[in-house]
């Protein structure tokens, strides 16, 4: 078994920047990663891709290139393509790569494994072709693949954000079917002044926007009634904006409502977890360090509370700070001087979420779908029976597990668990602390047996070493 | 390029063979899979166990398990897989192959 000194867990901006100021400070580090090349969502694949996807991606893009070169630090071991799916025993890491099973052991852990988009449950989003709009830009990221004849549906920055790239990219989407009204903007002036604080973000937001009205992409704001038609696949979206009923045909559906943090390893070793109101999630229990109230067990970037990439990267240098102090190796007074201007300019960087978060709030429709709307994708439970369990005395997610699958199949609740919760608060009036999320249990990624065998057989050599 | 295609690629990249549910399909070396079945036409990856609804990539980031393909018997993620020559790929059975997602 390899032995570090600090096992990160995702190589998105946190897990990189923490990697990189640890390896800095003279900490051996294993950062593990699922995906074959180091970037996470924002920055995937920025060390591999051509000049012209580049170019349609755009600068902030692009900078991630400086956090991939960061992790040429012989302290650092990047193992790719390694799904973890289990953290044991402060700490043993287990993961698959390349169909075998292998574990490293750590005396401290980082969480930076990103987030999530929310949960989208709409009539028809289940069909082959609707994707969500992160899904449509990581084909282009990865893949330099484009939806051709394509709508985007929700809210949110990062919709405008896709969907100016496909501009870029001569695929503009058929049209942009936004949730989001006139009246939260109205409902977001109130924190104009932290986004003020944040105001190079906002600019940004105006420019993609014009890009978007400029290519004559309509735009329908305060949707709803949103259905996805198709029999066996996404043929058209249809939804009610001003009175009127619309229909647009298209191929793709790329839905989008929000990121929220991907808890699946934090909550597979019992880190707490509570209700943010402002972001309409749960996150989990940190202090400004990242450090959870388990031992030894850091959150860094969006996987601690949605902030985006250049909050996530000072998160991730905060979190390795603290953790290379209670490693002795570096003290009290270096942590303190040298976290001081990060925190400053992370909360710097945050005082713009307040906004954005009142302007693009979640769609209504999908927090609170129709009965005979599919909530959970891969056990095929509706929101109609989520409900029954209520009025059956079913009060918390676990207890669902009585009444039905909901959440047992095998993404564990990652696209049902918030819209489960949600469901059985508000048929239960009670909140979502009260309601709770789906008990996670390792592994949090599926192992098969033949994989867990190739482990086994090569324990007693690491045993001998 | 054919634009009746729901997806296109901007690049051309050199090309293997595979084959998927007995279809032939020349899909880019290396490029992720899931990403040159869509690329290639192929929409509908798998059908649920419970009532056979028709499902394809949802997430492309290892995390909604729609991609579900089978692999010289193991049921495995499209999206987290690279395009490799030879690949025999096939719709997974309903129950699944060796796949142990408790
Ligand atoms: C699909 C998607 C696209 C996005 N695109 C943008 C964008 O273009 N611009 C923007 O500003 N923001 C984007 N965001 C928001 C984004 O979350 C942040 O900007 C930023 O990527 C957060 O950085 P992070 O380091 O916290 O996490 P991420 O960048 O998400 O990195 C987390 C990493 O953890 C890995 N991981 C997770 N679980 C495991 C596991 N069990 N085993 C191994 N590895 C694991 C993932 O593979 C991933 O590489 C996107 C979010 C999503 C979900
Ligand atoms: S598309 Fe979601 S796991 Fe592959």
């Amino acid at each position: 078994m390899t032995q570090s000194d600090i096992a990160i867990i995702g190589a998105g901006p946190a897990g990189m920047a923490a990697a990189a100021t640890a390896a800095r400070h003279g900490a051996t580090v294993t950062l593990l990663d699922e995906q074959p090349r180091p970037g996470g969502q924002i920055y995937r694949d920025v060390d591999r891709v051509n000049q012209p996807r580049a170019d349609i991606l755009g600068k902030d893009y692009q900078c991630g290139a400086t956090l991939t070169r960061g992790l040429r630090d012989a302290g650092i071991t990047h193992v790719k393509g390694a799904v973890v799916w289990a953290i044991e025993d402060s700490f043993t890491v287990s993961y698959t790569q390349n169909g075998q099973a292998a574990q490293v052991s750590a005396d401290r852990v980082i969480l930076a494994t990103g987030a999530l988009e929310r949960p989208m449950p709409l009539p028809g989003w289940t069909l082959p072709g609707v994707m969500t709009a992160g899904a449509g830009q990581i084909l282009l990221k990865q893949s330099g693949v484009l939806a051709s004849n394509a709508v985007l549906v929700g809210s949110g920055p990062l919709l405008y954000l896709i969907a100016a790239q496909m501009v870029r990219a001569g695929t503009p989407p058929r049209a942009l079917v936004e949730t989001q009204s006139r009246y939260d903007l109205l409902r977001a002036g109130k924190h104009f002044g932290g986004a003020l604080r944040g105001a190079g973000y906002l600019v940004k937001g105006l420019k993609l926007l014009a890009q978007i009205i400029r290519a004559r992409v309509p735009r329908y704001t305060a949707a709803t009634d949103i259905t996805i038609e198709g029999d066996t696949r996404a043929e058209a979206v249809t939804f009610r904006n001003r009175g009127r009923t619309h229909r647009i045909a298209c191929d793709t559906v790329l839905l989008h409502h929000g990121v929220v943090p991907n808890t699946q390893a934090a909550r597979s070793i019992e880190v707490p977890h509570l209700w943010d109101n402002a972001q309409h999630c749960f996150s989990p229990v940190t202090d400004q360090w990242g450090a959870t109230p388990v031992e030894g067990v850091f959150i860094a970037g969006d996987s601690a509370g949605i902030g985006g990439a250049t909050v996530a990267e000072r998160a991730g240098r905060i979190s390795a700070l603290k953790a290379l102090e209670e490693l002795g190796q570096i003290s009290p007074q270096a942590r303190d001087d040298l976290a001081t201007s990060l925190l400053r300019q992370k909360a710097k960087e945050n005082a713009v979420r307040p906004f954005l978060d009142t302007a693009y709030p979640p769609c209504a429709q999908a927090l609170s779908p129709a009965d005979s709307t599919l909530v959970c994708r891969c056990e095929e439970v509706r929101a109609g029976d989520i409900r029954q369990y209520a009025k059956l005395g079913c009060l918390g997610p676990n207890q669902a597990k009585a009444f039905g699958r909901a959440g047992m199949g095998p993404c564990q609740g990652r696209y049902c668990g918030l819209s489960v919760t949600a469901i059985l608060a508000q048929e239960n009036s009670l909140g979502p602390d009260d309601t709770g999320y789906l008990r996670i249990r390792p592994p949090i990624k599926p192992v098969t047996l033949g994989e867990l065998a190739a482990m086994h057989q090569s324990t007693p050599a690491d045993a001998a070493e | 390029m054919s634009n009746d295609l729901p997806f296109l690629e901007m690049e051309k990249k050199p090309t293997v063979q595979v084959t998927f549910d007995g279809q032939r399909l020349d899909l880019p070396e290396g490029e992720n899979l899931a990403a040159a079945l869509l690329a290639a036409g192929i929409q509908t990856f798998r059908h649920t166990a419970k009532t056979g609804a028709p499902r394809g990539p949802f997430c492309m980031m290892g995390a909604c398990f729609d991609c579900l393909i089978e692999i010289d018997g193991t049921v495995r993620q499209a999206c987290m897989l690279e395009v490799q020559p030879g690949l025999q790929i096939a719709r997974p059975s309903a129950g699944g192959g060796d796949h142990d997602p408790e």
